[in-house]
C-alpha cells in the first residue's frame, strides 16, 4: 500500500449533495421500453469519430449482443453498435438525440420481443489472455468513458504505447444529484475491483488508485473489502466540486498537472471512470458488449427517485414514465449534474452511454436562468476557479471576441466546470460565452489551416510552372538547365519580395 | 407543463444577487449615516436624498438614452450606493446644488459615458467628489464644528435653510458654524510651527472617531455577510499603518500617532465602501491587496506632505488607473502551464 499525500487543487466549490432522495433504494432494472433508439455516432463526438455502418436492415431480427453497426474499416475511428436486447429492426432514420443543441443523428431503431436472448457469449479466465485478445475484446463492446466526456475507452488505452505508470479509477462523482457510481460501487464493488485488475494486467502500472469523495461511506466500505489483497489503493478524497473532473483528480492524486495541450496518458497517467472498468469487466471476462449502465433518475418531478440500471438506447421518457412523472411541475430534464449537464430537448431522445443521471426537474428545483446582468468586477468567479484562470478577463474578451487575448488568457484550460458562473452574482452565463468562443477559434483555425493549405498547393503549382517553363527555355538553348532553373526561381522570388 | 429547452449551464446557482448585494451595501451605511446625523444635523439627510433622486433620474436619463433595460438596471442600486458615498462625503451643510451637480457628474460622465455599469475606470463617487474639490473648494472644505459640550448641531429647520442656500447671506451663521476638521486643524498648527503633540491638544476628534467607528461597524457587516472580501480594507488600513508608523518614528513632532490618521477623516469609508468598489478595483486578491496598500499610503501620504487635508477622493482615483496593470502583473499561474 502506499497511500499517496494529497495536493489540493485551488478553486473549487462546496455544493449542497441533493444525493439523499436516489440513495434509499438499491439499483433496480429499468422496464423493457417499447422501443430501443441507437445512434450511429455518438451526438458529443461528431468531431473526432465517423458514424458506424449499419450491419442490420430494417425488419431483420437480432439478438442481445449482437453487433448492429461498426466501421467498414478495421482502422477507423468508430464506437461499435450493439443491440442492447433481442428484438426487430424497425427503422434507420433520422431520431433526436440528446445534446445540448437540439440535434438529430441517424439511428437504429429496434423493437423489443421481450425474450432477452443472447448472442452466444465466450467467458474466459482473464489471468489466460493475451493483452491482444483483452484489447480486442475492449474494442468490440463499444465501451466508452462513462464519467462524462465520453471518451472511446479503447482511444485512452491505445495510448499505451506511452508507459502507463499510474491508473486512476475515478469514483469521486462531484456534482449534485449524481450518485450512479455510488449505487455501483455500494453493491458491485467486485465487478470494479475486477475491471480493474484487467486494466492493471494489460497496462501493468506502478500505481493504481480508486478514488473516492468523503461523502461516501458506505461505497468506501465497499470497495475497501473488495480490493483487500489487490494493488489497488483506495484514496479517500476530500468533497470539493470539481474533484471528480479528470485533471483536479489527477492534481489531488499525484500532485502533477498535465500540461496544457497534452493528455493525462501523455504524463503516463491513466484515469477512468469506475462505470468505464466494470464495463470493461463485462466485455474481456464475460464477452459481453457494452449494453446497460446505471443512471440515477432524480429530481422533485419524479414521484420514486432511484438508480436504474438502463438499457442503452432507452428513451427518456419511458423512464421518467417508469418513476412517475408529473407533467405539470415538470420544467427542464437535465442530462448529467446540475452544474455541467444540459436540458435534453426532446424526451424521445435515448439514453446514452454516457448518461449518468437525468434530473427532471421543477422549476423551484432548478429555476430557469435570471436575467443576465452587466459584470461588477466583482472577482469572485475568480478563486473558485480550478485552473486558475481569470474568468471575469475571459468574460470581457469573449464579449469582444479578442481572439488574441483569449488565447493569452488560456481559454482552452477552461474545463467548463461552471464554478465560476455558480457564483457570479450579475447571474452572467460565463460557460455559455466560453464555449462559444472556443468555437470560433476553433472555426477560425480550421479556416487558417484550410487556407494554409490552398496556399501551399498554389505556391507548390507556381515554383512547378516556373521550373517547367525555365527547363523549356533552357532546352531550347541547349544552355545549362539547372542554372536556367535557379534564374526563374530567383526572378519569382524577386518577385514576390514586391 | 412548462417545458424549458434551454438554459444554459450550470443549472443551479449561489443564493444572492447584484440587487442584494447592493441593497446590504445601503444597509451598512445607516451607522455613518445615524453617527454624522447626531453631529452635524439633517443636512446629512438632505444630502442623501438630493443625490439618490438626482442620480436615480440621470441614470433612467442615459438608460434611455443608451436604450438598455429600466427596470432591470434601475434596481440594481448601483447608481443609489454612488449617490449615498457622494452624500456622506460632501461636508454636512453644503448648498443643494453641489450635492445634485457631484451626483450628476458621477452618473452620467463617470459612469455611463464610459460604458455603464462595470465599465468605468473611475470610482464615480470619488470623481465627482474631486471635481467638487476643485471647482468649489471653499463649500467643499467647511464642514461644521461637531455637536459637542458649547454647542447644539443645527435644528432641522436651521439644516434646511442651510442646504437651500437660504442662510448664506447671513456671514455669522456660516462662520459660528464652519470649523476646521481635525486634520485641518493638525496641518495648519504644524505648519504654524507648532509641534504634532501640542496641536492634538487643540483638536477635537471625538466626532470623527465616532464616525470612522460607525463606518468600521458598517464594514465589518459586509465582511460577515461575505458582501466584500477583507483584502482591500485590511490591506489598505495595514498599508496606511506602516507609513504611519514609520513617519511617527522618524518624526514624532510633525505627525501624529498612527491612529489619529486611522481614525479621522474618511479612512474607515474608504477602507470599507470606496475602495472595495468592485468595478473599479484590482481583481484577483494579491492584485487587491497591492491596490488596498497603495490607497492606504498614497492616502497617508497626501494627507502629510499633499496640499489637501484629507485625500481619499484623489488616493483612489490614482489606484484607479494602476489597475490595469497591478491586474496584469498578478495574473495566477495557470493549470498545466509552467511558471512564468
Ligand atoms: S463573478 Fe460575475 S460579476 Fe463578479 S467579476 Fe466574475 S463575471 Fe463579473
Ligand atoms: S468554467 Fe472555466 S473559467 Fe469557469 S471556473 Fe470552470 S474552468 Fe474556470
Amino acid at each position: 500500500m502506499s497511500i499517496p499525500t494529497l495536493t489540493p487543487f485551488p478553486g473549487g466549490l462546496l455544493l449542497p449533495a441533493h444525493k439523499e432522495n436516489a440513495t434509499q433504494s438499491p439499483i433496480i432494472n429499468a422496464a423493457m421500453p417499447q422501443r430501443l433508439i441507437f445512434p450511429l455516432q455518438y451526438p458529443a463526438q461528431q468531431h473526432h469519430t465517423v458514424p458506424a455502418v449499419p450491419q442490420v436492415s430494417v425488419g431483420d431480427t437480432v439478438l442481445k449482443g449482437q453487433c448492429i453497426a461498426q466501421g467498414d474499416t478495421p482502422n477507423t475511428s468508430c464506437i461499435p453498435v450493439h443491440a442492447s436486447t433481442s428484438g426487430t429492426v424497425m427503422a434507420i432514420e433520422d431520431h433526436p438525440v440528446p445534446h445540448p443543441d437540439d440535434t438529430h443523428t441517424r439511428c437504429i431503431i429496434v423493437e423489443p420481443d421481450g425474450q432477452d436472448k443472447w448472442i452466444t457469449r465466450k467467458k474466459a479466465d482473464v489471468t489466460t489472455l493475451d493483452n491482444d485478445v483483452i484489447f480486442d475484446r475492449i474494442a468490440q463492446a463499444g465501451i466508452i468513458g462513462q464519467g462524462g466526456a465520453g471518451f472511446p475507452c479503447i482511444d485512452k488505452l491505445h495510448s499505451q504505447d506511452k508507459a502507463i505508470h499510474t491508473l486512476i479509477i475515478n469514483g469521486a462523482e462531484c456534482e449534485p444529484y449524481i450518485c450512479c457510481d455510488d449505487s455501483l460501487m455500494r453493491e458491485r464493488a467486485d465487478t470494479i475491483i475486477e475491471g480493474t485488475r484487467i486494466l492493471q494486467q494489460l497496462l501493468k502500472p506502478e500505481h493504481c488508485y480508486l478514488a473516492i469523495e468523503d461523502n461516501k461511506p458506505d461505497a468506501i466500505a465497499a470497495v475497501q473489502k473488495a480490493a483487500k489483497d489487490t494493488a489497488i489503493d483506495i484514496i479517500v478524497v476530500p468533497t470539493r466540486y470539481p474533484i471528480g473532473g479528470e485533471l483536479q483528480l489527477i492534481q489531488t492524486l499525484t500532485g502533477q498537472e498535465v500540461p496544457s495541450g497534452n493528455n493525462p496518458t501523455d504524463i503516463g497517467i491513466l484515469c477512468h471512470n469506475v462505470g468505464t472498468v466494470a464495463a470493461v469487466y463485462h466485455a474481456v471476462a464475460l464477452d459481453e458488449p457494452s449494453l446497460s449502465r446505471i443512471i440515477t433518475l432524480t429530481g422533485d418531478s419524479l414521484d420514486k427517485q432511484g438508480n436504474l440500471e438502463v438499457l442503452i438506447g432507452t428513451p427518456i421518457d419511458s423512464l421518467l414514465d417508469e418513476m412517475g412523472v408529473n407533467r405539470d411541475t415538470l420544467s427542464q430534464v437535465i442530462m448529467g449534474g446540475p452544474l455541467m449537464g444540459f436540458a435534453v430537448h426532446d424526451l424521445n431522445s435515448p439514453v446514452l452511454k454516457t448518461t449518468n443521471c437525468l434530473i427532471a426537474a421543477t422549476r423551484e428545483a432548478l429555476p430557469p436562468p435570471k436575467a443576465e446582468m452587466p459584470c461588477i468586477r466583482c472577482g469572485r468567479c475568480e478563486p473558485v476557479c480550478p485552473a486558475s484562470l481569470l474568468p471575469q478577463q475571459l468574460y470581457w474578451y469573449a464579449r469582444d471576441n479578442d481572439a488574441k487575448a483569449l488565447t493569452e488568457y488560456n481559454l482552452f484550460d477552461c474545463i467548463e466546470c461552471g464554478a465560476c458562473a455558480y457564483v457570479c452574482p450579475s447571474h452572467i452565463p460565463l460557460v455559455d460565452y466560453y464555449r462559444k468562443s472556443k468555437h470560433h477559434l476553433r472555426q477560425a483555425a480550421d479556416e487558417k489551416a484550410r487556407a494554409d493549405k490552398a496556399k501551399q498547393r498554389f505556391d507548390a503549382r507556381e515554383k512547378r510552372l516556373v521550373e517547367q517553363a525555365a527547363a523549356r527555355d533552357a532546352r531550347k538553348q541547349g544552355g545549362d538547365k539547372q542554372s536556367a532553373i535557379a534564374a526563374a526561381i530567383a526572378r519569382a522570388k524577386a518577385k514576390d519580395a514586391k | 407543463m412548462n417545458y424549458t429547452t434551454h438554459s444554459p449551464t450550470p443549472h443551479t446557482h449561489t443564493p444572492g444577487n447584484v440587487n442584494q448585494f447592493m441593497r446590504q451595501v445601503l444597509l451598512a451605511m445607516l451607522p455613518g449615516v445615524v453617527v454624522l446625523h447626531y453631529f452635524f444635523g439633517a443636512g446629512v439627510l438632505f444630502n442623501v436624498f438630493v443625490a439618490m433622486a438626482v442620480a436615480l433620474a440621470a441614470e433612467a436619463w442615459m438608460l434611455r438614452l443608451r436604450k438598455k433595460p429600466m427596470r432591470l438596471f434601475l434596481s440594481d442600486c448601483s447608481a443609489l450606493i454612488t449617490a449615498a458615498l457622494i452624500a456622506v462625503s460632501l461636508p454636512v451643510g453644503v448648498p443643494w446644488w453641489l450635492v445634485a451637480v457631484g451626483a450628476f457628474f458621477a452618473i452620467v460622465i463617470v459612469k455611463h459615458l464610459y460604458g455603464g455599469l462595470g465599465q468605468n475606470v473611475f470610482n464615480p463617487a470619488m470623481a465627482a467628489y474631486a471635481l467638487l474639490l476643485v471647482a468649489f473648494p471653499m463649500q467643499m472644505t467647511s464642514w461644521p464644528a461637531p455637536a459637542g459640550e458649547f454647542h447644539a448641531a443645527p435644528s432641522f429647520v436651521e439644516s434646511l435653510r442651510l442646504f437651500l442656500g437660504l442662510a448664506s447671506s447671513d456671514i455669522n451663521a456660516i462662520d459660528a458654524m464652519s470649523a476646521a476638521t481635525p486634520l485641518d486643524t493638525l496641518k495648519i498648527e504644524v505648519n504654524l510651527g507648532y509641534t504634532a503633540p501640542e496641536a492634538m491638544t487643540q483638536l477635537h476628534w471625538g466626532a470623527w472617531q465616532w464616525l470612522n467607528l460607525a463606518w468600521l461597524v458598517g464594514g465589518v457587516y459586509l465582511l460577515l455577510k461575505r458582501i466584500i472580501r477583507w483584502y482591500i480594507p485590511v490591506s489598505m488600513l495595514a498599508g496606511m499603518l506602516v507609513v504611519a508608523s514609520l513617519f511617527y518614528f522618524i518624526a514624532p513632532d510633525r505627525v501624529a500617532a498612527p491612529p489619529f490618521y486611522l481614525f479621522s477623516g474618511a479612512t474607515m469609508i474608504c477602507a470599507f465602501f470606496i475602495a472595495t468598489d468592485p468595478v473599479t478595483a484590482a481583481t484577483s486578491p494579491k492584485g487587491q491587496i497591492i491596490y488596498g496598500a497603495g490607497i492606504g499610503i498614497l492616502l497617508y501620504l497626501i494627507r502629510v506632505l499633499g496640499g489637501y487635508p484629507d485625500g481619499v477622493a484623489f488616493a483612489v482615483l490614482l489606484m484607479n488607473l494602476t489597475v490595469p496593470t497591478i491586474d496584469y502583473y498578478t495574473k495566477t499561474r495557470v493549470y498545466g502551464h509552467p511558471a512564468s
